[in-house]
Order: structure tokens, then C-alpha cells, then sequence
């Protein structure tokens, strides 16, 4: 098919419409994300057959999720920023109610002081919450994601909600080509007709969220553990599903010209482009260096960047996100933790760079790479380091 | 109508052996509610005393589907069953049956922290009955005062002190905002009479779009009484005129009978007095010396709301 060219946040509607949810709930906080704007268009012109909830906060939206899809509903909402801080709490019922609820999340930075800006920090604050965290690069990659995040989450194997992260403005405001899918590719990836996978069903009671104290909280914990466990191979099967109806390739943890190089930058997100393209000059300049593009942050695939990583030098990671008092990024602490069971640990720069949406150009990339090597070449580590603040 | 003894044949959807209190009249309730059953019904729960004591794991005292998600957004879980029931009834994915949803919250989990979600779900017309269980402060947290707790209580927040004589604020009006939502049907409540309960849950679960109960509900532990006489308390409320019962049907409100007959009989009435002597939570009104000025002061508040929902019963 022809691309088609949209938003970020249009191509993640596009893709939402092609799934077609049994309920949509969001609230269009601030920052709001267009998202569920476009959705709405969809449910008004009758071109899906969705119950589309317009809820009075994100709170009551998660919450609205998590009885649409435990009643038994394929669901979807999206959100950003301040507005996943206060779905905070209910995030984390979300994972344990075991509702494969989709949440598209516009990445922005967060309140305070307010700002409506790209920033992952959003995202990664719920990292430990249970929910399959993935983050797209470009809007084709948000489009296939929030497609192939409903088949990852469904899977009884999994049954774990999952988030689509892309960058705030730099991806979900900006137009790029999306080669689109068909609905009814679409419907045969998800595994055609839907069946009912009534929870709430009144012919078979059963009672979902109750207390476990002392004697099955951490079984109950556990459980959600194992499924993050599990979640690994359906991604990757997910992944290769998605690739032999596409043509287009998925991998967790994907790289770039990544086989000779004695470097390699590691990222997530939209920020994966401008580092390719600094790639391309620095090899060009006869440096060997490569990229790790971090696709799905959680579960971690500690192996699979392992493998990336073995004959690697020196990692400089690079995030936009910033954890305060912490020894490194957000990021980075998963990236130093694998490292340490490496044979040779490489050595290690941390970068936290572009907050509230400020740009990183692609010389910048270059610089942090020459700064980075500099370090290593007189046998350091580099401490921690806020790219482009003003100190 | 069917009366009290043919409701007590009804299939009664909430079992013994949960761990509610003994006298605990929100079991009552729960009980009473479950008698009006009689379609498909699903029950969402809030935190709270009725969710923690009902399904402690591996437990549950629930026959009806029951689902718990958090304290303050009850009728937002509510709002997506619905809307999931409605798109997979029109997809063909389940039974063309209707489910009726009942979703319950307690007064911290309804009058505060749970108010805006009410207010949201109320507004977009969710086929839903909402029913708050009103017992007067936190009482599964150990006794705080909330928007719904009575002036002058003396709360484990309000406490009654040497100086501070317990909650200085009179109970939010809870009713009223609801029904200002203009929904189909809102009524109060007491368990000393289920057949009155009994009948406005299935009225509420009958109307098409949302539908509120504010039920007084005592709490020995927190109100301070001995535990045989929790139903009677309830009682006392509705003698004392302050949980009059009524319904509001599309806007018009009845008076029901236990509190017609003290209006059309004022002698009926009982005084403030005789409830809060009852409760160990008001002895501070009492002992070391009564306060007959924040009796008065009680018994005009309850005097005045009295007059104004008898004028809009037209009783």
C-alpha cells in the first residue's frame, strides 16, 4: 500500500482504528495527546464500532480500562506526562488485575515545572509496575507497535498491559510516511474473530482484586513476575509474526552497525535517529562506532543486549529521561547492571540529555561521542552527566 | 409489591463467613441489597470495610461477579464494565442479555476521595446503580473523619478535645449534589427497613442510566454501640429525621412511609438527642458537662433540612 502521511499520534489512531477496542477511555489532560481526538473522529463518523468513554480524569480512565477489560473488552486508552503520574496508582492494578489494557503514551516531560515536552521520563517512572514498556523510534514503528502490542498483551501467556511510547512534538506532532496496513491483515494477526473472554461472566462468578495479605501477596506479585518472564518469547514471536506479513523487522533490542565496532551509543526512542546519523559521519571519519536502540525497555532483554554488547569497548548511553540522586539514568542503571555480568566490561558514559523537549542535533551526538572517547582512551568511566544544561 | 417475608425466600447473593464486624450494619445491607437481585448482576466495590472484610483471599462471601480495583474510582470501573458489556453485546461477543451493575462505596470512598468519579459517571448516564454505604467516617482505617461524618463526632481527625468539641462540620449534603446530576432515580436508605431498601434496589436497577442510594449504615467500632443494636440505630436515624427517607424519580420526590408518617405526625419526630446519646462518639456532648449548645445547634441543622425535604415532597 501507499504511505500515507500522518502524525505520530495519527498513525497510532490508525493503527487503533484497524484494531478496533471494544472500549476507549481517555482524558485529555494537560498535555493532551491527539490521540484519542482522532479516535473520536473514528467513533463519530461510525468507522468503528467502540464504546468510546470520554472520562473526567486519567484517574477514572486506567480505572475505566481496567472494568472494561476485566469484564472481558479489548482496550485502549493513551496518555502522557502529568497524566500517567495521576493514573499512577491505578498503572499498577492494571498489571496486577492482569488486563492487557494498550496505552499509547506521547512521552513528555514532567510537571514541575510544567512543561509539555518530549522527555521519557513519564514512561519509565511506571518501570517497575509490571506493564510491557516498549518505545518507537518513528511513527511506522509507533503504527506496527500499538498494532502488535494488543497481540503481546492478549496473549494468555502474557495477559500484562502494554505501553507504546513516542517521543511528545518530535514524533507525535510531526509528519512523517506510514506504509498502512489493512484491517483485515490486521484482524488475521490478532487471530480473527474475537471470541468472549468474559471475566465478569454471571453464569460463572468469580470475584477479581481481592486482599492478599501476608500469606499470598508476594504469590500474587510472583505471578505478575512470571508473566513479564514469559512475555519474552510472545514479543519475539510477535515480532516475527509482524515481519512475515510486513516485510517489516522487530527485534527487542535492535542495533546498527553494530558487528566491527569497538563503541556504540545506546538509546530509546525517537533520539535513535539523530545517533544513526552520527554513526554514519563518525564512520565516515573512519570511527567505529555503532547503535543499540533499547525497543522494549520492560521486560529487560539482558541476553539480547549481552550478545550486542560482547566485543564492545565502550557504551556511551544516552537518554532523555533523568532520575534525581540516582548514581546514572534510568536507562543507564539497566545498561551498567547487564554490563557487570559481562566477561570484559566495557567502560560506561551516561548521558542525560534533551529534558522538556530541548533539541539534541546530530553534531551533539558527535560531540558526546568524541567526549565520551577521550574519557575511555585515559582508562575512566565517565560520571554522569547532564548534556546541555546551563551549570 | 412483594412483601418482607416473600423478599426473605430471595436468593441472598452475599454469604456468611466474611469478616465484617459483629452488628456490623453494612453486612446488613449488603444482604438486603443482594435480595433485589433478580437479573444478571455484577458488583464493583471500593476499597473499603464491605470490599476488605467481604474477599480476603482465597476467600470471597460474593455469588455475583465481583470486582475490586481501588477507593475512589469505583463508579469509573463501573463505567467500563458497562461500556465493554454494551460494544461486546453488539459485536455478538456474549449473551443480548442486559447485566445489571451495582457498584458500592462507603462514605470516604463516596462523599471525598470517590466524588469526582461519581460525578463523571452520573454525567455521562452510565446504566449503573451506585449505592454508598454511609456508616460516617473511615471506619476501615480506623475512625477519620470524612465529608460525611455527622457534626460533633468524635473522630480519630476530629477528636474531641478540651478545646475542639469533635468535627466542626455539618455532613456534607451528598443527596442533593447527586441529585443535581439529574439522574433517573436517587434515594436514601436504612436497613431497619428492607423492604423499603430492598424495593429501591430494584427500582434503581430497573431505571434506564444511573442510579444512587445513600444508605445509613451504622458502624459499632466507629459510632460506638453495642453491637445487637446497630439496625435500631439506623432506625433512630430515620426517627430522628437525620436519614429521611425518600426517592427522587426523574426529579420528583416522594417521602416513603417511615418518614411520612413523622411528618404527618410531628409528635413522632424524635429529638436529636435521643441518636446522639445512643453513640459513644457524641458522650463528649454528654460528659464532662452536656453541651447543650452544639445539641441545639445539631438538632437546627437537622430541623432545617427536614423542612426542606418535606417541602420537596410536597408533605
Amino acid at each position: 500500500m501507499s504511505k500515507i502521511a500522518v502524525t505520530g499520534d495519527d498513525a497510532i489512531a490508525q493503527a487503533a482504528k484497524l484494531v478496533n477496542p471494544d472500549v476507549v477511555a481517555a482524558y485529555p489532560i494537560t498535555p493532551q495527546t491527539i490521540i484519542v481526538e482522532r479516535f473520536s473522529d473514528f467513533v463519530a463518523n461510525g468507522e468503528v464500532d467502540t464504546e468510546f468513554v470520554c472520562v473526567e480524569s486519567e484517574h477514572s480512565a486506567m480505572s475505566a480500562c481496567i472494568g472494561a477489560s476485566t469484564a472481558g473488552g479489548r482496550v485502549f486508552t493513551s496518555s502522557a506526562s502529568a497524566g500517567l503520574m495521576l493514573m499512577f496508582e491505578i498503572v499498577q492494578i492494571a498489571s496486577s488485575s492482569r488486563t492487557p489494557i494498550v496505552c499509547a503514551i506521547a512521552n513528555r516531560a514532567i510537571s514541575g515545572p510544567i512543561n509539555i515536552h518530549g522527555e521519557q521520563t513519564d514512561q519509565l517512572l511506571f518501570r517497575d509496575s509490571g506493564w510491557i514498556s516498549q518505545f518507537a523510534e518513528t511513527n511506522q514503528e509507533a503504527y506496527d507497535q500499538t498494532i502488535m502490542a494488543f497481540k503481546i498483551g492478549e496473549h494468555p501467556e502474557v495477559l500484562l498491559p502494554v505501553a507504546v511510547g513516542i517521543d511528545g512534538f518530535i514524533l507525535s506532532h510531526a509528519i512523517e510516511g506510514v506504509e498502512p496496513v489493512t484491517k483485515e491483515l490486521v484482524s488475521d494477526f490478532l487471530g480473527g474473530e474475537r471470541k468472549s473472554t468474559l471475566r465478569l461472566d454471571p453464569d460463572n462468578p468469580v470475584s477479581i482484586g481481592l486482599l492478599h495479605l501476608q500469606d499470598y501477596y508476594m504469590e500474587a506479585r510472583a505471578q505478575v513476575r512470571d508473566a513479564q518472564q514469559r512475555s519474552k518469547q510472545i514479543i519475539i514471536d510477535t515480532f516475527k509474526d509482524w515481519q512475515k506479513l510486513t516485510g517489516r523487522e522487530y527485534n527487542p533490542i535492535e542495533s546498527y552497525q553494530i558487528d566491527d565496532a569497538d563503541y556504540a551509543f545506546v538509546t530509546m526512542g525517537s533520539g535513535a535517529g539523530n545517533a544513526r546519523t552520527a554513526v554514519d559521519e563518525l564512520r565516515a571519519n573512519g570511527e567505529k562506532v555503532g547503535l543499540i536502540k533499547v525497543r522494549v525497555y520492560r521486560p529487560w532483554f539482558g541476553n539480547e543486549f549481552s550478545t550486542l554488547t560482547k566485543n564492545i569497548k565502550g557504551i556511551i548511553s544516552v537518554e532523555r529521561a533523568h532520575s534525581f540522586g540516582s548514581p546514572g539514568g534510568i536507562l543507564g542503571q539497566d545498561v551498567k547492571s547487564t554490563l557487570f555480568d559481562a566477561k570484559q566490561t566495557p567502560y560506561i558514559a551516561e548521558y542525560c540529555y534533551g529534558l522538556g523537549g530541548r533539541d539534541c542535533l546530530v553534531k551533539e551526538w558527535t560531540e558526546i561521542y568524541n567526549r565520551s572517547i577521550q574519557g575511555f582512551n585515559e582508562g575512566e568511566n565517565l560520571p554522569y552527566f547532564w548534556w546541555g544544561v546551563r551549570e | 409489591m412483594p412483601t418482607l417475608k416473600e423478599y426473605a425466600k430471595e436468593k441472598i447473593h452475599f454469604s456468611g463467613g466474611h469478616r465484617l464486624c459483629a452488628g456490623c450494619a453494612a453486612g446488613s445491607m449488603a444482604r438486603q441489597v443482594t435480595m433485589a437481585f433478580n437479573k444478571p448482576t455484577v458488583v464493583c466495590n471500593a476499597t473499603g470495610c464491605l470490599e476488605v472484610a467481604s474477599t480476603i483471599y482465597p476467600f470471597t462471601a460474593w455469588e455475583v461477579p465481583w470486582l475490586h480495583v481501588a477507593f475512589e474510582n469505583t463508579s469509573a470501573v463501573a463505567s467500563g464494565i458497562e461500556a465493554a458489556y454494551n460494544a461486546m453485546r453488539r459485536k455478538g461477543m456474549i449473551k443480548d442479555e442486559h447485566i445489571d451493575i451495582v457498584a458500592f462505596g462507603g462514605d470516604g470512598g463516596t462523599f471525598d476521595i470517590g466524588l469526582q468519579s461519581l460525578s463523571g459517571a452520573l454525567e455521562r448516564g452510565h446504566d449503573f446503580l451506585y449505592i454508598c454505604y454511609d456508616n460516617g467516617a473511615y471506619m476501615n482505617t480506623g475512625i477519620q473523619r470524612s465529608s460525611g461524618t455527622p457534626f460533633a463526632a468524635n473522630t480519630t481527625t476530629s477528636p474531641a478535645g478540651s478545646v475542639v468539641p469533635g468535627k466542626g462540620q455539618f455532613k456534607k449534603p451528598l443527596v442533593d449534589i447527586v441529585v443535581a446530576h439529574r439522574i433517573p432515580f436517587v434515594a436514601t436508605a436504612v436497613p431497619a427497613e428492607p423492604k423499603d431498601l430492598i424495593e429501591k434496589v430494584r427500582q434503581g436497577l430497573d431505571v434506564e442510566g444511573p442510579a444512587f442510594i445513600h444508605v445509613d449504615a451504622s458502624c459499632t467500632r466507629g459510632q460506638r454501640f453495642d453491637p445487637s443494636l446497630s439496625i435500631e440505630i439506623t432506625r433512630l436515624a430515620v426517627q430522628t429525621c437525620i436519614q429521611p427517607l425518600y426517592r427522587v424519580i426523574d426529579g420528583e420526590y416522594t417521602m416513603d412511609r417511615p418518614s411520612l408518617r413523622i411528618a404527618n405526625d410531628s409528635s413522632k419526630k424524635k429529638p436529636i438527642d435521643e441518636y446522639l446519646r445512643a453513640q459513644g462518639r457524641f458522650r463528649h456532648l454528654y460528659k464532662p458537662e452536656q453541651r447543650d449548645d452544639l445539641i441545639t445547634l445539631f438538632q437546627e441543622d437537622i430541623d432545617k433540612r427536614w423542612d426542606e425535604i418535606k417541602a420537596k415532597c410536597g408533605v
